[in-house]
């Protein structure tokens, strides 16, 4: 094992494909001679050339369906967006272009590429830089959407996903980049749509993924001492869900919450407390809870990124009540 | 296509005084070359554009008779545009457009049984019934659809050039799309991008002056369509649309510039759209006169003229291409008609290509 920054364990997993098939390239605002505007392609112009890292202009939607174009027609692009909020001015390429592709064609021609960037709020960046997509793109049938929390997984589902023969939309974080994480030395993958138990537990699940899991990880070490066991769920995928590794830890628990990044209206949150009414009620001793962002734009100030996100306190709130202590 | 250029540009300076005269851009009919082309390419482009256009005209009528649904647009008078750009083309060129997509396929040789199925929404049609009118796909023949989002395709021809380039090939990408879909930011975007990166692609505006019922006049201060190619410094002529050998001659030397790695063309073929948007279409926006000045240049009629002066078929002959052509159309009916519709659970066909994709069934049990 070796120890990694979250964007060289991204970078690693780039270099080996593109080492690995001459179709795989990479293209996105600063990502050649800047070395990537949060340095996750560094170094990638000098190994590959500018055939296949490409700076682009600012032109998110020309560039993305340039990107799409291109996996029509053999080749396997991975576009890197300098962060999601600017990929909205893509999300014609991504959501009626790439994701149909293959279905209206009769299954004729897919789009194996993969978009990437960072995701979510990034600190004091105001609401047009700090919000989260995975609602969003998990609503649409023909993409796949990961969302890493730590460098191993990073690797090996970007590694999986490169792969991929359906578009897949890759959610990092500019406050995950510097991570560190221990990854093998050698080449692995680790499978799309499959979660990850990071913490065994009795007494309650809390599911989460993304860079959230790690409230839910102070959390339950928190409980830890009050005598509470929280097992801790990173679904890693959220198109598609692992529900059955959700429901089989609810059958155990009995009570679950939900950690979440974003909004709630619409949300994974959601979307994880329908399934388990339907299918765990049973088993439910106490109804669902979540811990989400405030239903509201992301703000500025100090005091309201405070008031908006998810925190340990909130959490423990939530699983005390689903506890009811 | 030189002449033709200035032409236009003059026309279209002084049609700003009286923005209504769209007839005024009317490209003349003496500026027609017969000589370059051979009598098997005269006879081809007859045969393919009378096939486009009863086809459109049989389908049609099936449409209001409510035989099948869906949005209907009409490639009937622009047919010169398909057939001019696919007699100039050579193996492994590649093709892609918007919503008004039936005359590209049917000018590459695709065979109009499928299409007509998929209009029906039949599993044997080109997409299997899951694309429909707008979405027409045959990549075999190097048809990479029938785009329902105005100017969605452009981006994505670029990127098929972009492989093109990338792979080494002198493939070019012929990338169409309409008047309307010349404001959307993704073709500035784009064509940003293809001149940087001298990208092998050639962009046709099917310039039939209207977007549904907004004329270019209405929508725009810069008339002259050439002129957004030339704010990228990319090579762009106005074409005359309703003469196949304008088109394939415009075609070849933008075709040769790409092979030849010096980038994209644009090409402003001015045509004319002899039916409305889609079926659905009052056409309020435009008089008899202007619709059957356009009808007087018909590209099947002159191609016809230019069969008969020369006599490369007899009366008989062409009778037969005719009754080929109506044989043609009733047997894709016929087949469409017959054909099997998909069955519910194919709805989770080709949505993915990994297989075991999971699903969220419940609603359908
Ligand atoms: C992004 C988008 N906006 C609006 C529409 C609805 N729409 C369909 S066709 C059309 C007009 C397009 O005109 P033009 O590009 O000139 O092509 P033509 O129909 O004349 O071939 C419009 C507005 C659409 N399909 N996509
Ligand atoms: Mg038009």
């Amino acid at each position: 094992m070796k120890t990694v920054q979250f964007r060289e364990a991204l970078r690693e997993a780039m270099s080996e494909e593109m080492r690995a098939d001459e179709n795989v390239f990479l293209l996105g605002e600063e990502v050649a001679e800047y070395n990537g505007a949060y340095k996750v392609s560094q170094g990638m112009l000098d190994e590959f050339g500018a055939k296949r890292v490409i700076d682009t202009p600012i032109a998110e939607l020309g560039f993305s369906g340039i990107a799409v174009g291109a996996s029509m027609n053999g080749l396997r692009p991975i576009v890197e967006f300098m962060t999601w909020n600017f990929a909205i001015l893509a999300a014609d390429q991504i959501i009626n272009s790439a994701a149909k592709m293959l279905q209206m064609s009769g299954g004729q021609i897919g789009c194996p590429i993969v978009f990437r960037g960072g995701n979510g709020q990034a600190g004091q960046l105001g609401a047009t830089h700090s919000q989260s997509f995975e609602a969003f793109y998990s609503h649409v049938p023909g993409l796949k959407v990961i969302t890493p929390s730590n460098p191993y997984d990073a690797k090996g589902l970007l590694k999986s996903a490169i792969r991929d023969n359906d578009p897949v939309v890759f959610l990092e974080s500019e406050k995950m980049y510097g991570d560190k994480g221990e990854i093998p030395e050698g080449e692995y993958l680790i499978p799309i749509g499959v979660a990850d138990v990071k913490k065994k537990g009795s007494d309650v699940t809390i599911v989460t993924f993304g860079k959230i899991i790690k409230v839910a990880q102070a959390a339950a070490e928190a409980l830890e001492k009050e005598g509470i066991s929280a097992e801790i769920i990173d679904l890693r995928t959220v198109r598609p869900i692992d529900y059955a590794a959700v429901v089989e830890s609810v059958k155990k628990t009995n009570r679950c919450v939900v950690v979440e990044e974003s909004w709630p209206l619409a949300s994974i949150s959601s979307e994880i407390a329908y399934h388990l009414q339907n299918y765990a009620f049973d088993y439910l001793d106490a109804p669902v809870k979540r811990v989400t962002q405030t239903d509201t734009p992301f703000a500025f100030s100090p005091t309201l990124i405070e008031a908006a996100l998810p925190n340990p306190a909130r959490v423990i709130a939530a699983v005390k009540a689903v506890m009811y202590k | 296509m030189y002449p033709l250029q200035t032409e236009v540009m003059t026309m279209a300076t002084k049609t700003t005084a009286k923005k209504t005269t769209t007839a005024k851009k009317t490209p003349s009919k003496a500026k027609k070359s017969t000589s370059k082309f051979s009598k098997a390419t005269y006879l081809k482009w007859y045969k393919d554009m009378l096939l486009i256009r009863r086809f459109e005209e049989k389908l049609s009528q099936l449409y209001i008779q409510q035989k099948f649904g869906g949005f209907l647009h009409l490639y009937i008078g622009q047919e010169a545009i398909a057939v001019g750009t696919v007699s100039a083309q050579q193996e492994g060129d590649k093709h892609i457009t918007a919503y008004r997509d039936h005359g590209h396929p049917i000018a590459l040789g695709t065979d109009p049984r499928v299409l007509a199925a998929e209009l029906y929404g039949k599993v044997t049609g080109c997409s299997k019934g899951k694309g429909g009118s707008m979405h027409f796909f045959d990549v075999e023949k190097g048809f990479f659809g029938g785009h329902g989002i105005v100017g969605a395709q452009i981006p994505m021809g670029a990127g098929m050039a972009f492989a093109e380039q990338y792979k080494g090939t002198k493939n070019v990408v012929v990338t169409s799309f309409g008047d309307g879909a010349v404001r959307q930011g993704a073709l500035h975007e784009t064509f940003n991008m293809a001149m940087t990166w001298k990208l092998p692609v050639i962009f046709v505006i099917e310039n039939n002056n209207y977007a549904m019922g907004t004329s270019v006049e209405r929508t725009t201060n810069v008339t002259d369509l050439t002129k957004v190619g030339l704010s990228y410094e990319m090579p762009s002529f106005a074409v005359d649309g309703m003469s196949p050998e304008s088109v394939h001659e415009a075609m070849e030397e933008a075709m040769d510039r790409a092979r030849r790695g010096d980038g994209p063309t644009l090409l402003d073929i001015r045509t004319y759209r002899y039916k409305g948007h889609s079926m659905s279409d009052p056409q309020k926006y435009r008089t008899k006169e202007e619709v059957a000045e356009w009808q007087e240049k018909d590209p099947i009629e002159h191609v016809l003229r230019v069969i008969k002066k020369n006599k490369w078929m007899t009366a008989k002959e062409i009778e037969d291409v005719n009754n080929w052509v109506k044989n043609e159309v009733k047997e894709s009916i016929e087949f469409a008609e017959k054909s099997e519709l998909p069955k519910p659970e194919e709805i989770y066909d080709d949505v993915y290509q990994e297989p075991n994709y999971p699903y969220i069934k419940e609603y359908l049990a």
